[in-house]
């Protein structure tokens, strides 16, 4: 019985050049992995660039922010927010890689756009909605008139809880006049007209 | 300043379309002016942006060219009296934007005397600056009469040192439209004494006066004019082919200058800026006349006027008054539109009131509006590609569209789409495609204020958080130092030993 005429020597090369190959190769993906690894922050930023920043609490969390850490960690559902509607988790779902789901009713409903007006008739300057403010939208002093910035409000409705004279209204936010979408082509035209 | 200088040489666009001319019929009269209505709605505002603070009350009594509204604001156009009488209330009136809504109008009842305010002209512009010029055209409310009425000051306003032409737009392309013609016709001199006052006020070398081929006796009338004045040379009139849509801007300064004004730039970038012929015979009478912008030709046509015209109207004049003044309607008239057939905007009501775009009312009979045919799927025929007239895909955009996906359209640079219904007007399958651009553009202005209402709110919480904590802070520090202070127990009596010698110190002298 004969052995093929093997080339130790230069077996043994093959594998060690290779093997230094596979090293190297191996320490820069590895040193490069940790390198470029999605980072935890600008995940909790993109999904917070989704949240419409309403700053109202209703998802559970004291902001917008905390809930897109939240969102990050793992710890909270994408379908908590109900300014950002069906549309606002849609949007969650895609930028996560996962199916969008229903809205979570029992968070809120999902409403128009909303501003607070404060009757300055009735209000007695108790300064409490100023500090419930979560955007400081809210300016006056004590014992002096409040009013709301409306610019700056987003509707949350914090204020409306604190209120002792129930002086704070939502109303809807006067949006910019829009021409109406086009009323999309009905599918059966095309039976229709072979009919 | 390049070679050759817009004029030279006449260019051409992508797209378009060759419309047959119904011009004709509103142009055997000169313009004359209609009598007074009873009740005039001037208008407070125009598309976004509202007319500023109110100066006068209801129940004042104004004169003829007062100001109604004051504003510090270049894209906030004053409006004025357009004749004396009785200031009433600020109501809300039914307007061509939104379609179907209402917008704010001040009432005002003329008393019939047509009473002038004194005039406040700008002396001696020749030697005026631009700054000055460009705030005197503010104060009378000027703004482009073309249709779009974007503010003329803001038009003007900012440092171009490499601008070097203005460009009257007198390419009036809509086919039934022809008050610019009639105002060519009649007052060729204020138009190109206005050219030469825009020239004064961005330091232009040269005014270009673009006409249509088809307007032979206004080239004639136009060049006349220039003959009389003493314009140093610098005015030129120069024909362009009558092509659907070449009185757009952006595609009048492409066949004038051979370049397209780029994507998300100004025709300033050009070195072009581009008026209406209308907007300068305005701004010549404000500033040598010194009379504000208050009323503007208005051509009254469409198969549906017993007697097509053009009328030289007072801004707030409801259209109804206009259609009287034209001898009314004549057969079934089913559809009534503010512009022209092709970009025009269909109107709820003939009470709206003039504004100063309002250039042409068109009323429509059954015949002209009844569909061609029942709306089918597209087919990517590539038609409406070939006619657009801005380099888009309007097939794309539609499918976007049709499907919410605004963000898509927004990549297919739907914000360059003009309007001019070109696509629409060749599809064989009869879809309304540049209904969906409008909703499409305003949807994306929409999205855009409520990214930047949100960028707000985000900045506004964050500094108020951060506030929060250094407070918090703060507090912390300050037990912290209350408590090391308590720690020392011999430092803490010796202040209180302090205090109470201040005490009896202070009780002592009484």
């Amino acid at each position: 019985m004969t052995f093929p005429d093997y080339h130790v020597p230069e077996m043994i090369n093959a594998i060690a050049t290779l093997g230094m190959m596979t090293l190297v190769a191996g320490a820069v993906l590895a040193w490069l992995g940790r390198r470029l690894a999605p980072d935890d922050d600008s995940l909790v930023e993109r999904i917070n660039q989704v949240l419409p920043q309403t700053q109202c609490a209703q998802c559970g969390y004291p902001g917008c922010r905390p809930y897109a850490e939240a969102i990050a960690n793992g710890e909270a559902d994408i379908n908590q927010c109900p300014p950002g509607g069906e549309a606002g988790v849609r949007e969650l779902a895609d930028l996560l890689g996962t199916e969008p789901k229903p809205l979570d009713e029992s968070r809120g409903e999902h409403k128009p756009p909303m501003v607070a007006v404060i009757d300055e008739d009735r209000c007695i300057g108790c300064t409490l909605c100023i500090q419930a403010c979560p955007v400081d939208a809210i300016v006056g002093a004590a014992r002096m008139m409040h009013t709301v910035i409306e610019a700056e409000c987003t509707g949350c409705e914090l204020c409306i809880e604190p209120c002792p004279v129930d002086c704070i209204d939502l109303i809807e936010r006067q949006q910019p006049a829009n021409w109406p979408r086009p009323q999309p082509i009905p599918i059966r035209v095309r039976e229709a007209t072979h009919a | 300043m390049p070679e050759t200088l817009p004029g030279d040489r006449i260019f051409s666009f992508p797209g378009g379309l060759k419309l047959k001319h119904h011009k004709q019929m509103a142009c055997r009269e000169p313009v004359r002016r209609p009598p007074l209505p009873e009740r005039l709605y001037v208008p407070l505002g125009q598309h976004q942006g509202e007319s500023g603070e109110l100066l006068v009350a209801e129940g004042d009594r104004v004169l003829k060219g007062q100001p109604l509204t004051a504003s510090g604001d270049d894209f906030i156009v004053p409006a004025h009296a357009p004749t004396s009488g009785t200031v009433g209330a600020v109501v809300q009136h039914p307007a061509a934007f939104p379609p179907g809504g209402t917008r704010r109008c001040l009432v005002l009842d003329p008393d019939g005397e047509d009473q002038w305010c004194d005039p406040d002209p700008l002396e001696e512009w020749q030697k005026r600056s631009g700054v000055e010029i460009i705030d005197h055209l503010h104060g009378a409310g000027l703004a482009g009469m073309g249709g779009a009425m974007f503010p003329t000051a803001a038009k003007l306003r900012g440092d171009w040192p490499d601008l070097h032409t203005v460009i009257l737009n007198g390419a009036e392309c809509e086919p039934y439209i022809a008050c610019d013609e009639m105002l060519m016709r009649e007052r060729p001199e204020a138009i190109i004494r206005g050219g030469l006052i825009l020239a004064r006020a961005v330091g232009a070398q040269r005014v270009v006066i673009a006409i249509e081929d088809r307007m032979g006796a206004v080239r004639d009338k136009l060049e006349a004019a220039c003959q009389q004045i003493d314009t140093d040379g610098i005015v030129r009139i120069v024909q362009v082919l009558t092509i659907y849509p070449e009185g757009g801007e952006r595609q009048l300064i492409q066949t004038l200058t051979g370049k397209e004004v780029p994507h998300n730039g100004l025709p300033q970038d050009l070195g072009v800026v581009c008026h209406n012929v209308a907007t300068a015979a305005s701004l010549r009478d404000a500033v040598i006349d010194g009379r504000p912008l208050i009323e503007r030709i208005v051509t009254v046509t469409g198969p549906g006027i017993k007697e097509p015209c053009n009328l030289l109207a007072l801004i707030g004049t409801p259209f109804a008054h206009l259609v009287e003044a034209a001898g009314g309607y004549q057969g079934k008239v089913t559809r009534m539109v503010l512009g022209g057939p092709m970009s025009g905007t269909a109107l709820a009501s003939d009470e709206i009131p003039v504004t100063r775009g309002a250039n042409c009312l068109l009323a429509l009979t059954s015949e002209q509006v009844a569909s061609t045919g029942p709306v089918m799927p597209c087919i990517n025929c590539g038609q409406c590609v070939s006619a657009c007239p801005a380099g888009l895909l309007p097939q794309m955009l539609y499918r976007h569209l049709e499907a919410e996906q605004y963000d898509r359209a927004a990549e297919l640079n739907l914000a360059d789409c003009i309007e001019c219904g070109c696509c629409a007007q060749v599809c064989p399958s009869h879809i309304p495609l540049v209904d969906f651009y409008r909703h499409g553009r305003q949807e994306l202005i929409r999205r855009e204020l409520d990214e930047r209402r949100a960028a707000l709110a985000r900045r506004r919480f964050e500094a108020r958080e951060a506030r929060m904590e250094r407070e918090k802070a703060e507090r912390a520090a300050r037990r912290k130092a209350r408590e090391e202070k308590l720690k020392k127990p011999d430092k803490a009596q010796d202040e209180i030993q302090a205090a109470i010698e201040r005490a009896k110190q202070k009780r002592q002298p009484k």
